[in-house]
């Protein structure tokens, strides 16, 4: 088991966000975590990376609980994550190189830096060259790909991806989804893929979890999940999809 | 077809006007609860973080030992410090507040004579300055929005950047210079030719945060005309007057109101300067007298009234936000 | 720095340095002169030997005023660097110490924001003492909550951003993640600010000093110098206006600068020269006349804004009609310019928009010059992308409603009320009255896009133009919203224009769908051929990009390499040549016309299959 939560409940003042929730990410696997906005998919990251407490229940990576362990207390993060808005999510004042750097554990020498900093960039098919541009110069697409690398620096177990394709234009989606299945091809990354966009969450997880109103309301290869819904809001879900495909939402600007 | 799907962000539809008032009332209260408290307590503890014996510094280094030692034990200056505050507190309840050192006469009769002056100025200033910003921030945000009239847009800008930086009781200086000292239309200082007196006085008070009023408002204005709501009543075809004034407008003045808010607290205390000017008998000019002359008191008590006039403004500001806009729930405000 | 080229920037800063300038130097050059006692000029007025005249014991007040400079500017700064420092450490506790601990400290200084400073100026000015030194520590502190809460506003704005949280996620302290995330990116509105606020603590020194609780003599400052004046303002009233120009000027150059920085840092820099020559029509192509039932015709439409040097054209030379009861799906990238297209068509582009070309709606030329409002009032239906900002917050749904019936056909409030009612029962809102009674926020966003093509059917609709319609919204009430829409084009056989990005919405609800890439329509062509008839190159990547239910799972998804034009920058060729990998030498010099349909010089011949498969971007 690589990422666990057993029995989680989250609550905010009075509303309860999260009500018992059990989800397995087992090494090696993409699961794909789809519901309805404010269904509590995000909380439930937010949750695993320690952004959010915990009301009930545990969060275990790799055989270590890290629920009550609030962000930035965690000596070895172990769960990294990329986020939806790719304009929110780079410090517009330092470098793509910098904010790499800053995700990785230890006290690496500036050699040892500016070396896996590149590694990483070209991992995400971005030219090393690039170490020192801010991100005002990068497009949507590029961003994602920075924040998919410094994620990648922080040598997690496990890597959550909150629509990280909800944001970007079409165009762009596919070569990011590509990059998500080849990362995990190739390095056999374990991860928790959220997005609202079925087609999506298919095309790249091993299986799905469907959650509604805090729970998670259905679970299994995303086959038999996409193919076979035995729940009434999975049904309900999928007769939704237009023309039996998809929908990406985003802003036109 | 079916009904609304159910949401986790249920419509909350059945949240009447009577339950937003009510978690308007405890919040708000409670909070002017607060900020009265936080008042109080400084203005009690004021005269205790003088440096030195506040009697001996008040009365001079001349007077003689027996008398300050009189004055300290009047005024409770001997007591506990807690017991002081409880009389502070008790005392505030039945209204006194306390008797001058300089003097001797009670503090709350000497402000009560003088609280007239100070809030009939404030009010009249403050109903002109929003007079003339309202109606110009509108015309002006309308006539320059996305990018026409260059010209007046600019000289609007610069324009009410020079008058707002421009302090009231400079404004005031050559208010009488010209009017009274020169033409001789309007009396130089004090309020005993009725409504000519108050002219210079109001004027020089409202010029100055009229400018920087009307500049708020220009630009929230400006902001509401680009926003989707409006281009929605534009798609709707509705007049331009209508778009403007239904439409922009009660946005506009929601984040106006809030900013216009603390200005008002702000023409509160800039009577102080404004009176001064105009030998003008209210409340600013005895505060001043009293600080020069150390008369801790008559300080104490001011500040005190001038704080909960503030306190009672931005109270008002924030029932008047709650009328305007109904999503708006107080707290960070 | 591109704020002192504004001509605001520029004033200031030269202000600024003939004040700096001053205080530095004059109490050096002019300090004798100023003290020099002349008994036989006592309150002198103005002469050639002095300016500004004499005080009462006949000393230079011109010179006086510029001796003086330097005790302000000191006095004023040395205020503001106690309201920042104060106010920083007040302003950076909350995130500090977290929400819980935070809590207290934000109600605190919201607490004493709420009294003005000149109050909070003379309470401490008692405390401390009358002087100048009681003076500096009173201006700053006063100053001190103000910062405070800017800074915890500023704080807390950036600490919402994803990259404070991945760092918070990397295992960055709190303490650090403000030194290198959080301050340097409000550094800049912080400095404004400052400067501004030295500007105000110049003008609360000027008071106080006024009010004869700052400086005290022998030393003295404009203040001092103004209430020494104000004594003789009927013998001559320039001995007081004297300093207080100078107080205002320094003032000004403290304001002026932070403005311009303010602005160059902040908005977007006023609109530069304007080149208008906007584009002449150009020929019209094959000018077909309209079939008798169609609702909208538009031939050669163009927009174009002013740009640097020459006018940006976002949209050129787009021609389409729509018959009654037809959908047709307008389909393209951010910037492609569809958006704008909608806009167009419903007389919605401001100035200094520009529309050109011919616009024919129910037979009438919208670009004739007049207003069309009670025609396009009850005959055209817009509904927006974003539910959430496109109804009024401030007002009733159904008052709302009820306007259109109000203005355009003559109802009385009451009657267009209950049509308000009517019509939000027509969209299925469950308790159409209690909706109407109801601000917007109380609403969900499937219910206030239902309201919104409510609003649409106060009229009788003949065209409905939907841009974005859905795409806030979740996708089984994006399901709801387009059958609903697709119920009104059958009941009352209006037209749809729908606006989207989402190839699969257009094919679900379009008979007929135009694709649109850098401001042109490329593709025109049948909903139902959109996945394997596309012959535009273009139109194929963008389908072949998006996964659906049935996507490959083996294969890598289809991407289109390079980034979308600008529409500031057009290529002299097809603007999709350098994507596109059929292009040929023809494509990068000459525009392909839309003809049968397509506008492409390769239209139809086969994607080179390992580019299809292997485009990176």
């Amino acid at each position: 088991m690589s990422l666990r939560f057993e029995q989680v409940s989250v609550r905010f003042g009075r509303t309860q966000v999260l009500h018992d929730v059990s989800l397995d990410v087992p090494a090696g696997t993409i699961v794909g975590l789809v519901g309805e906005s404010g269904s509590g998919k995000s909380t439930l990251a937010k949750a695993a990376v320690g952004l959010v407490p915990v009301s009930g229940g545990h969060i275990v990576i790799e055989n270590s609980q890290v629920d009550g362990v609030p962000a930035g207390r965690r000596t070895n993060p172990g769960v990294q994550m990329v986020f939806q808005d790719p304009y929110s999510s780079l410090d517009p004042r330092m470098s793509v190189g910098e904010s790499i750097a800053e995700a990785m554990p230890g006290r690496p020498s500036r050699a040892e830096r500016t070396n896996e900093v590149a590694r990483l960039l070209d991992l995400v098919h971005l030219d090393p060259g690039r170490a020192g541009q801010r991100p005002a110069s990068l497009s949507g697409g590029q961003r994602q790909r920075v924040a998919l690398a410094r994620a990648l620096a922080g040598k997690p177990k496990v890597l959550i991806a909150d629509e990280i394709t909800s944001a970007l234009d079409v165009s762009v989606q596919g070569a990011v989804l590509n990059l998500v299945r080849e990362m995990q091809r190739e390095l056999g990354l374990s991860m928790l893929f959220i997005s609202h966009n079925l087609a999506v969450v298919r095309y790249v997880a091993d299986t799905v979890a469907v959650m509604s109103q805090g729970r998670i309301v259905e679970h299994g290869p995303t086959v038999d999940v996409l193919e076979h819904p035995t729940h009434d809001y999975t049904r309900e879900l999928l007769a939704a999809v237009p023309g039996g495909t998809s929908h990406t939402p985003k802003k036109e600007t | 077809m079916a009904a609304e799907a159910p949401t986790a962000s249920r419509p909350r539809l059945g949240l009447g006007l009577g339950g937003r008032w009510t978690r308007f009332t405890v919040r708000r209260g409670g909070r002017l609860l607060v900020s009265l408290f936080v008042l109080v307590t400084a203005a009690f503890l004021m005269i205790h973080l003088v440096p030195g014996d506040p009697v001996r510094a008040a009365l001079g280094t001349t007077a003689p030992a027996d008398l300050v030692e009189a004055r300290r034990h009047e005024l409770g200056l001997d007591d506990p410090l807690l017991t002081q505050y409880l009389n502070y507190l008790g005392g505030l309840f039945r209204g006194d507040l306390g008797e001058s050192i300089q003097t001797q006469l009670p503090v709350g009769e000497t402000i009560g004579r003088r609280l007239g002056a100070t809030v009939s100025l404030g009010l009249l200033a403050f109903a002109l300055a929003l007079l003339i910003a309202v109606p110009l921030g509108v015309a002006v945000a309308v006539a320059t929005r996305r990018g026409r009239r260059q010209r007046t847009s600019l000289g609007f800008a610069s324009g009410s950047v020079v008058i707002g930086s421009i302090p009231d009781f400079l404004i005031g200086v050559v208010l009488v210079a010209v009017f009274a000292v020169g033409l001789g239309w309007l009396p130089v200082a004090g309020r005993e030719d009725g409504a000519a007196s108050y002219v210079l006085p109001v004027l020089a008070l409202a010029i100055g945060p009229a400018a920087v009023l009307a500049r708020i408002v220009r630009v929230e204005m400006t902001s509401v005309l680009e926003s989707d709501h409006v281009r929605t009543a534009r798609a709707k075809r509705l007049p331009a007057r209508r778009i403007h004034l239904v439409h922009a407008l009660p946005n506009a003045v929601t984040a106006t109101l809030t900013l216009g808010g603390m200005l008002l607290a702000s023409m509160v205390a800039g009577t102080v300067l404004v009176e001064n000017v105009f030998a003008w008998p209210g409340l600013g000019s005895k505060i001043v007298e009293s600080i020069v002359t150390k008369d801790y008191p008559v300080v104490q008590g001011t500040v005190l009234v001038y704080g909960v006039i503030v306190l009672v403004v931005n109270t008002l500001v924030d029932v008047a936000l709650t009328l305007l806009d109904p999503r708006s729930t107080i707290g960070e405000a | 720095m591109r704020a002192l080229r504004t001509p605001v920037g520029a004033v200031g800063a030269t202000l600024l340095a003939v004040v700096l300038l001053l205080a530095v130097l004059a109490p050096v050059l002019f300090g004798d002169r100023a003290a020099a006692v002349d008994t036989d000029q006592l309150l002198a007025g103005p002469s050639a030997e002095h300016w500004v005249g004499t005080d009462n014991l006949g000393r230079d007040l011109f010179m006086r005023v510029l001796v003086a400079t330097r005790l302000s500017i000191v006095l004023a700064l040395l205020a503001t660097a106690i309201a920042v420092s104060v106010g920083l450490v007040l302003g950076s506790l909350p995130w500090l110490l977290g929400p819980r601990l935070g809590r207290p400290v934000t109600a605190l200084v919201n607490i004493l924001v709420a009294f003005p400073g000149l109050l909070l100026v003379l309470c401490l000015a008692t405390v401390f003492g009358v002087g100048a030194r009681g003076a500096v520590l009173a201006i700053g502190f006063a100053g001190a909550p103000t910062f405070a809460r800017l800074c915890q506003t500023l704080i807390a704005g950036v600490a919402s951003r994803d990259y404070v949280a991945a760092a918070q996620i990397a295992g960055l302290s709190r303490l650090r993640i403000l030194l290198r995330h959080v301050l340097p990116n409000v550094a800049e509105p912080l400095v404004v600010n400052a400067t501004i606020g030295a500007g105000g603590a110049l003008l609360a020194f000027a008071g106080l000093s006024f009010l004869g609780l700052g400086v005290q003599a022998p030393a003295y400052d404009w203040g001092r110098l103004m209430q020494d004046g104000l004594a003789g303002i009927y013998v001559h009233p320039l001995a007081a206006l004297a300093p207080g120009i100078a107080v205002v000027v320094a003032g000004l150059a403290f304001n002026l600068t932070g403005e311009a920085i303010a602005g160059a840092l902040g908005v977007t820099p006023v609109v530069g020269p304007r080149a208008w020559s906007v584009p002449g029509r150009s020929a019209r192509s094959t000018a077909s006349a309209p079939a008798a039932d169609t609702v909208l015709d538009v031939r050669d439409l163009a927009v174009a804004f002013p740009g640097p040097s020459a006018p940006v054209t976002p949209v050129r030379g787009v021609s389409l009609s729509l018959r009654a009861g037809e959908a047709v799906g307008i389909v393209g990238e951010s910037g492609s310019g569809k958006s704008l297209t909608a806009l167009a068509v419903a007389q919605l582009v401001e100035e200094p928009g520009r529309v050109t070309g011919e616009i024919t709606f129910c037979g009438t030329d919208l670009n004739d010059g007049n207003r069309h409002d009670d025609l396009l009032g009850t005959s055209l239906a817009v509904v927006f992308q974003d539910p959430m900002t496109s109804l009024n917050p401030t007002m009733r749904v159904g008052r709302q409603l009820a306007e259109v019936s109000r203005f355009h056909q003559g109802l009385g409030w009451r009657d267009a009320l209950a049509r308000a009612v009517d019509r939000l029962r027509a969209v299925h809102l469950r308790d159409p009255e209690r909706a109407a009674h109801a601000y917007p926020f109380e609403l969900s966003g499937g219910m206030r896009q239902r309201a919104m093509i409510a609003m649409g059917l106060m009229g009788t609709p003949r065209l409905i133009i939907a841009d974005e319609p859905t795409t806030a919204l979740d996708v089984t009430v994006q399901k709801q919203v387009l059958t609903l829409l697709e119920d009104v084009r059958r009941e009352h056989g209006t037209a749809l224009l729908l606006i989207s990005h989402d190839v699969s919405v257009i094919g679900e609800v379009c008979g007929r769908v135009l694709v649109m890439y850098a401001g042109r329509i490329v593709e025109e062509i049948a909903a139902a051929d959109l996945r394997d008839g596309a012959r535009h190159p273009y139109t194929r990547a963008l389908v072949a990009a998006v996964p659906s239910m049935t996507t490959a799972l083996d294969e890598p998804l289809t991407t289109i390499p390079g980034q979308p034009v600008d529409p500031a920058a057009l290529p002299p060729g097809c603007a999709y040549a350098a994507r596109c990998p059929l292009a040929t030498d023809q494509c990068r010099s000459e525009d392909p016309a839309l003809v049968d349909g397509v506008a492409c010089w390769r239209a139809g011949e086969p994607l080179p299959a390992e580019l299809e498969k292997q485009v990176r971007v």
